[in-house]
């Protein structure tokens, strides 16, 4: 059996390992990989990420468990500190040593600080891994409860620069970016594009200090500002430097492998070092004189590698390697691709630009104007996809190539079909997956639809940039072929929901027999469609549940959530978590009066279970003569809006969180939607009120609200995305209104809005633009929905216990005042619980 | 627990011993159920206005032995007129109480007639 050893647990040295487990299906050899890091590979290309969730998990490449499942070994929190090439072993930090017949090093590269006076100081970071995250978190922390307006600059206004840039703002700091060079990522952009691109910036907050030369860290032993010239000094609390990496080539040092002048250990284009047992890929290699700071590259080192060691002697990296890249920097689009600078020797450069609009687009094009040579995007990125592929296929374009980039008066795109790509086009660059493999699944039946295609390839799964081009593939596919989804809601109807939606408010229906009657297959409905029709009829008329209850799902049919021995539980609503003692001690005296096993929510309610269905009536009369209302906890409906303290208690709070949670479930309290609806509002970023894991979210920042959709927990947690920055509250209502009835209108039945929000197409740019940039024209449509739907609320208890009619079928028998004497309950911890099920 | 199930057995009209009045039809909603209490059984009563039809069948659900199914949607499968159960939506025939998306042993059922606007329910014993 031969030994592999890799060096480094980084995105590469993971992928080496996926590659790995993927190709060699025998047992001839044996993987260890070491990283020195604690934890195991994480995506460090979306690091930023994690000041918005800190959730290290979510960013893992792979769990811990991954590796043992692929007979890998795995150890962290181990460096490698020594090679011994002719006894072919390693020794680590912890004096260990192993045998290998072949080395991979994917050691990476780490942060280069520039040697300024007082660099060493406090407060001065580099930003590279979670735990240098974990430190500028818990130091930012601590600033601003001290100096609620500190400041925060970047040293350096690069690529990495300016992610660290958004972590500053993340942060709730000041955010300074401060860049030696005359522009802003001098190695992707040129002078124009540089300049749009800091204009959007400062438009959103950062303030960008360009030409300057850094000359010392002031302070005594924290940082207290920066010093550029005589009187030229900026005060800032912090600094993280992102001025560039360094390969980490130290282990081939030790044991005479070839490095570069600048760095990096030397590869040939089989990726091996001068030691043909030896490799190196990802940041640390040098191939053709090139260090490649992308992880596309990197990851086609990584199968190389492995294809090496499985033999297959002939695998080579391509002579040319593409260093296209498309980003979001600060929530703006920025992409290069080809050539970016192009001499004019080599061709024309067409350049569009509009300031007002923060946009600038330049394609390069050959003297003919034949071929696509490379571009710059700034400000809107959406054809990207489309450019690359032009330009890596070598297609044909139009004959007045400024069509490429020019705002069509038609809307319609200069560049054709997808379907008119090659196959062998590369679409998916992360995981190499070409258009003709996405078809090729379909083709065979493997993938039935968009989600089996992304499981069988992969594609999209890394960076996530070419998703919209493989859901047009995937579609152009699947239809030509034929296939058509369907998702009618059941046997009894040809229609989903949406068509449902349309169908009863155009028609103006309001029973469930009148939509069987006249768009039904002549069934009499079922416990599919009847709820749907009964939440579509709350949805537009703000129906109560009392209206038609027959056709009302389990709960909504009684008002509240029947338990597994047939009796409910009964949860009024506590508006942002906020109530009085009287109103405490009032559900307190209610709960023994009735004998009822009382607990506090999930959703940080007080939840009153064991009620007989005789009793529930009895039970709301005496919670509303207290001042209760239903709490929707039966409902698919906003459930509540959890609150943390916020400013008006709490010592880091930036604004009122109960205030505005309360006024938001006040909102939307009643509306039904196709799935419950939680809701969470954060008086900053510590996020205390997990504001991110609901269907809507808001964090409180320096200058407003930040608001979040489309999380859930359950069985798939989903971390809401980040939709509107800085907003006050009346936006995040007007946000609010339009995003939740465009959800109500359009998902599927029993539709999380994390869910929903995943298969719309075009993913939340779309959705931004529909809400925000009202691109369908019907924002002012969703808000007077809404707005009808707030105006309409009555509770529907009070409207139960008032009503003899509606009383009556809160009785277990129709002929007698007697409870079921079938239910049986036996002691638990003080309280009572049902008989268990045998 | 399951001596419950032992209380009730399909009856077919041509057993009926005994026509129980059970209520009036006004207390049963339109294409929905209530429960019925007759000795120590609990009966599930159906108005299926639809097709305007009556059915009775045992209250409890051979599933987890609850009384619930009078609180369960009805509806159609194919054509078979059906109750789900409201805990976990087993389904079961109106018409000869057959599980219809399991194997659940069948639902009890039992023969109603309607005269002058109430209700009655036919029992062998």
């Amino acid at each position: 059996m031969k030994k592999i050893i890799v060096v480094g647990n980084g995105m590469v040295g993971y992928k080496f390992c996926e590659k790995f487990a993927e190709k060699a299906t025998d047992t001839s050899f044996k993987l260890t990989v070491f990283g020195e890091e604690p934890r195991p590979a994480y995506d460090r290309v979306h690091l930023s990420e994690y000041f918005e969730n800190q959730d290290a998990k979510a960013l893992e490449m792979a769990p811990a468990e991954w590796y043992s499942e692929n007979n890998i070994d795995l150890v962290t929190n181990e460096r490698v500190v020594d090679i011994h090439r002719s006894s072919k072993t390693i020794t680590t930090s912890k004096d260990r040593t192993f045998t290998y017949d072949y080395l991979v090093l994917a050691t990476g590269s780490s942060p280069f600080v520039p040697p300024i006076k007082g660099v060493e100081k406090e407060g001065v970071f580099v930003y590279r891994t979670i735990e240098d995250l974990e430190g500028m978190l818990a130091y930012a922390a601590n600033l601003k409860a001290i100096k609620p307006d500190a400041k925060a600059a970047v040293l350096g206004g690069g690529l990495l620069g300016l992610e660290a840039g958004k972590a500053v703002l993340d942060m709730g700091l000041e955010p300074h970016i401060v860049e030696f060079a005359p522009k802003l990522m001098p190695r992707q952009l040129d002078s124009r594009s540089s300049n749009v691109l800091q204009l959007k910036l400062e438009s959103i907050g950062l303030n960008i200090h360009l030409s300057k030369a850094t000359n010392q860290i002031l302070g005594d032993e924290a940082i207290i500002g920066m010093e550029f010239g005589e009187d030229d000094v900026l005060d800032v609390d912090m600094l993280i430097v992102s001025a560039g990496i360094r390969p980490r080539d130290e282990l081939a040092k030790t044991c005479d492998l070839e490095v570069g002048v600048r760095g990096g250990i030397l590869v040939n284009n089989k990726m091996q070092t001068t030691d043909p047992d030896i490799f190196a890929i990802g940041e640390v290699a040098l191939l053709n004189q090139m260090i490649y700071g992308l992880v596309a590259p990197g990851y086609d080192m990584a199968e190389i590698a492995v294809k090496q060691i499985l033999g297959e002697a002939d695998a080579e990296m391509p002579k040319d390697i593409d260093m296209s890249t498309k980003l979001k920097l600060i929530g703006v689009d920025v992409a290069s691709f080809g050539e970016p600078f192009m001499p004019a020797s080599k061709g024309h450069s067409i350049i569009y630009e509009d300031k007002t609009k923060f946009l600038y687009k330049r394609i390069n094009v050959s003297h003919d104007r034949k071929k696509l040579l490379g571009g710059i995007l700034v400000g809107d990125a959406a054809d990207y996809n489309m450019l690359h592929q032009i330009y890596m296929n070598g297609m044909a374009i139009p004959e007045e190539p400024a069509q490429l980039i020019l705002p069509s008066s038609d809307g319609a795109a200069a560049f054709g079909d997808v379907m008119d790509l090659p196959d062998e086009a590369q679409i998916c660059s992360c995981e190499s997956v070409t258009k003709g493999q996405i078809c090729g699944v379909i083709e065979s039946g493997e993938a039935k639809d968009l989600a089996d295609v992304v499981s069988c390839t992969k594609a999209g799964t890394g960076c996530g940039g070419c998703k919209p081009m493989v859901k047009d593939i995937a579609e152009a596919t699947l239809k030509s072929l034929g296939i058509e989804v369907k998702d009618s809601i059941c046997e009894h109807f040809d229609y989903n929901r949406q068509d449902l939606y349309k169908i009863i408010q155009v028609k103006g229906y309001t029973t469930f027999n009148q939509v069987l009657d006249s768009h039904g297959n002549g069934g009499h409905g079922c416990e599919l469609c009847k709820p749907v029709v009964a939440s579509l009829m709350a949805s537009i008329h703000a129906d109560t549940a009392n209206k038609e209850y027959a056709i009302q799902d389990s709960n909504d049919r009684f008002l509240a959530n029947i338990q597994r021995n047939g009796t409910y539980s009964v949860v009024p609503r506590v508006p942002g978590g906020e109530i009085t003692p009287d109103k405490l001690i009032a559900l307190g005296e209610i709960a023994k009066k009735y004998n009822l096993y009382t607990k506090i929510t999930g959703g940080v309610r007080i939840d009153l279970f064991g009620a007989t269905l005789n009793q529930l009536p009895l039970i709301w009369k005496e919670l509303i003569a207290h001042g209760f209302e239903s709490g929707h906890a039966y409902g698919k409906s906003l459930r509540t809006v959890k609150t943390c303290v916020g400013s008006t208690w709490c010592r880091y709070g930036m604004d009122e969180s109960v205030s505005f949670g309360i006024e938001l479930e006040n909102r939307y309290r009643g509306i039904r939607a196709p799935h419950k609806i939680k809701g969470g509002v954060s008086g900053c970023i510590r996020e205390c009120a997990e504001a991110r894991g609901k269907d809507f979210g808001l964090i409180a920042v320096e200058g407003g609200w930040n608001l979040y959709v489309g999380g859930n927990g359950g069985a798939n947690p989903r971390h809401a995305e980040l939709f509107a920055e800085q907003i006050d509250n009346e936006t995040v209502i007007k946000y609010l209104d339009r995003y939740l009835m465009f959800y109500m209108r359009t998902a599927k039945p029993l539709q999380r809005t994390a869910a929903w929000q995943e298969r719309l197409e075009g993913g939340l740019d779309y959705l931004k633009e529909v809400i925000i940039d009202d691109k369908l024209g019907i924002a002012k449509d969703l808000e007077a929905e809404m707005q009808t739907l707030v105006n309409k609320f009555e509770c529907e208890w009070t409207q139960a216990v008032n009503d003899p009619e509606m009383m009556k079928r809160f009785s277990h028998f129709v002929n007698s005042n007697d409870d079921d004497d079938n239910i049986v309950f036996v002691p638990m911890r003080e309280q009572k619980m049902p008989e268990p099920w045998k | 627990m399951e001596e419950v199930l032992e209380k009730y057995t399909a009856t077919k009209i041509e057993d009926v011993k005994v026509w129980f009045k059970a209520a009036s039809i006004s207390d049963f909603p339109a294409d929905g159920g209530a429960c019925v209490k007759y000795k120590n059984k609990q009966i599930a009563v159906f108005n299926f206005a639809r097709l305007n039809k009556w059915y009775a069948c045992q209250n409890v659900c051979p599933h987890k032995m609850e009384m619930v199914l009078s609180r369960g949607m009805i509806g159609d499968d194919k054509g078979t007129p059906k109750v789900a159960c409201p805990l976990h939506k087993k389904t079961f025939s109106l018409e000869n109480g057959e599980n219809l998306n399991g194997d659940l042993e069948a639902i009890a059922t039992y023969p109603v007639k309607i005269e002058e606007e109430n209700v009655y329910i036919g029992f062998a014993d």
